[in-house]
């Protein structure tokens, strides 16, 4: 297994190699949900992972977490392989690394108050005196915009999906992890509620020192947030780039289309400009041979059909996955109308 | 996700009460007006009333069950004897208060037993699945293919009668359902993201099964339970009609009832009043608890 740093990032937190996981079915086929993806999350950074529904990307957030643990491949977090612990000492890393789901109110145990589902990850690993976790939980309602005098008794049936969210953002922080993944953790909210919890997560990014994958199928929320993305289709990572260089300039086609399909303000840009999607994706049980895009590909080959495309570094951090990636000019172009647009909408 | 057809529970006449009582529509059973709580309540307080008269009986101020009249004996209702009199002058309404006690404390420890073991059973199953469900789940099934009111009277035939075996085997018959109810339960359960939540913070498996699956399974396993406490009351009666169970001088609802078919021609209400108090008890068990197990399945939504 290689372990030379993807992207040039020095000292990651998290090193993901070679991500296998497939699931039966019940009439015997496989379901290629993540296959072989590798990357890298740097100490205190953001890593956006987008992708269309379907492509895997929760399957990975879990496959980290060992949630189900993973087909084949490697996840080691701050120097330990994951992948081969004990189950004790695996219950405790994860308190390191923690998970907030994409759906608030189902995150939270409908028969449990507020207050003890905060304490919960605390008392499972019996730290401090019941008085001191209700202290700590205290504080952490407050850290999240909530004032526990007043809601702490209260179940989840009485919260907003908004709160909700707060709630579990409080619970994953319960334990000081150092890596926090969402998944979708504002997919479910209201485009007004997302702003506020989008804020709520950066705000905890920085007040306990986070790292963060940050996982979401909308590209302009993963932007706001993400030092870097990284694109998945089909269970395979297509690039990883810093933001704004991806956002300006993406190499990949899946990439290219992906943000073309987001409504533009600019009217400079004409449809036609870049290829749209069109068409489902392929069904992960029979995966396209070759680059899983291809079905969709307006530049495809005969290549493309017969060899896998590798994730190799083009230009300094950013990784494509592509025979036949798109022309850096190509991306400068685009590159300068977005800024335009940037302009504008500012 | 109930195993509904699975209970030889004759839910029938209960569901038929629920049913009258609830709106017709979907809509204003939300906004139900406390008019429409009147049968629940009413079943809610002779409940109560069963269950003072079955704990205070010798506290309270009515005739001694055993104390013999040749004089009096086989009359109708009076004030002196609100139920009438048995064929040895006994008064039948205090009987029947002494025989709810009989009565409850089959119901109770039955279902206390069925509903403890086979929960337990049952949640380990559907949460851990694999293997162990495996086997459990074929214990249950070897154990829910026996006809049962066969398997009961060949354990109290084998064991004697008596109060202790008459529970023991009812709460045995009802282990394997509680089990298959609780096993669907946690299996739902066990999906739910606030479980993954947990394993994710490092919550073991007994930690997850006692704090976050048990908790959501109990509400719809007691609701059940207090339905099922009516079946094991019935079967009590049952027995005792056919001098299965408790032996003759304690008085039980059904050892009262059975004591007075020679003489339903004289005393009919020696019959009559009995199984109306039986009745009453077994329809008040099965609305109230048809009532919290609909409140729960749509309470765990939300
Ligand atoms: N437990 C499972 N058993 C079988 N197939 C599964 C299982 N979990 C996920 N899959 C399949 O794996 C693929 C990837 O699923 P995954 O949930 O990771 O996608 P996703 O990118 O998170 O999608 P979404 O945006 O809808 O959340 C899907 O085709 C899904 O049907
Ligand atoms: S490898 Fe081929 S099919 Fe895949 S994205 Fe590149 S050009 Fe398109
Ligand atoms: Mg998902």
């Amino acid at each position: 297994m290689n372990f030379q740093p993807l992207g040039s990032r020095p000292d990651p937190l998290l090193s993901v190699r070679d991500l296998t996981v497939e699931f039966g079915t019940k009439d015997g086929q496989t379901v290629h949900a993540v296959s072989g993806i590798s990357f890298d999350v740097a100490m205190g950074e953001t890593l956006g992972l987008v992708g269309e529904s379907g492509c895997g990307k929760s399957t990975t957030s879990r496959a980290v977490m060992q949630l189900p643990p993973p087909t084949a491949g490697s996840v080691v977090f701050d120097g330990r392989e994951l992948t081969s612990l004990s189950s004790l000492e695996l219950r405790k890393t994860r308190t390191q690394l923690q998970m907030i789901f994409q759906d608030p109110v189902s995150s939270l145990n409908p028969r449990r108050s507020v207050e003890d589902i905060i304490a919960e990850p605390l008392a499972t690993w019996s730290r401090g005196t019941p008085k001191e976790r209700k202290a700590k939980v205290y504080e952490l309602m407050e850290a999240v915009g909530l004032d526990g005098t007043v809601v702490g008794k209260r179940r989840r049936r009485e919260f907003s999906g908004g709160q909700c969210q707060r709630i579990s953002i409080a619970r994953a922080l319960a334990l000081e992890p150092r890596m926090l993944i969402c998944d979708e953790a504002v997919s479910a909210l209201d485009v007004s509620v997302q702003a506020q919890i989008l804020n709520l997560l950066q705000e905890m990014k920085q007040r306990f020192d986070l790292t963060v994958i940050f996982v979401a199928h909308d590209l302009a929320v993963v932007k706001r947030v993400s030092d870097r993305v990284a694109v998945m289709y089909l269970g395979k990572i297509c690039e990883i780039a810093p933001a704004d260089l991806l956002y300006a300039a993406p190499r990949h086609h899946y990439t290219a289309a992906l943000l073309a399909s987001i409504p533009q303000p600019d009217p400079t840009i004409r449809p036609g400009d870049v290829p749209v999607l069109s068409g489902e994706p392929p069904s992960p049980t029979d995966p396209p041979t070759g680059c899983r895009f291809r079905t969709r590909c307006p530049r495809a080959e005969d290549r493309c059909a017969a060899e896998v495309p590798e994730l190799t570094e083009h230009s300094p951090g950013h990784l494509v996955a592509c025979h036949f990636p798109l022309e850096s000019s190509v991306a400068v172009d685009v590159l300068r109308r977005q800024t335009d647009a940037d302009v504008l909408r500012l | 996700m109930l195993q509904q057809s699975e209970l030889p529970v004759d839910a029938n006449a209960a569901d038929l009460v629920v049913a009258a009582f609830e709106a017709p529509d979907p809509v204003s059973s939300s906004r139900r007006s406390w008019w429409r709580m009147i049968p629940v309540a009413m079943c809610c307080l002779w409940l109560l009333l069963v269950i003072v008269g079955a704990l205070f009986a010798s506290r309270l101020p009515i005739q001694s069950p055993s104390a013999v009249k040749p004089i009096e004996r086989l009359r109708g209702p009076s004030w002196k004897h609100w139920f009438g009199t048995d064929n040895l002058g006994r008064d039948l309404f205090a009987r029947s208060v002494y025989g709810a006690r009989v009565s409850l404390t089959v119901g109770v420890v039955s279902v206390v037993i069925g509903l403890v073991i086979g929960g337990a059973v049952g949640i380990v199953a559907g949460y851990l699945r694999g293997r162990t469900d495996e086997f459990i789940s074929w214990v249950v099934d070897v154990l829910l293919s026996f006809p049962s009111l066969v398997l009961l009277i060949a354990l109290v035939a084998y064991r004697g009668s008596g109060l202790t075996n008459i529970c023991l085997a009812l709460g045995f018959l009802g282990i394997p359902i509680y089990a298959r109810l609780a096993r669907a339960h946690a299996m739902t359960i066990g999906g739910e993201e606030f479980v993954l939540a947990a394993r994710a913070s490092g919550a073991g498996k007994l930690r997850i099964l006692w704090r976050e699956i048990m908790p959501n399974v109990l509400p719809t396993l007691s609701a059940y339970g207090l339905v099922s406490m009516s079946l094991a009351i019935v079967v009590e009666g049952s027995l005792s009609f056919l001098g299965l169970s408790v032996s003759v001088p304690t008085p039980s609802w059904g050892g009262l009832i059975a004591g007075g078919q020679s003489f339903i021609r004289q005393t009919p209400t020696w019959i009559i009043l009995p199984s109306v108090v039986l009745c009453l008890t077994v329809l008040s068990l099965n609305v109230i608890g048809e009532r919290l197990r609909r409140r729960f399945e749509v309470g765990s939504g939300g």
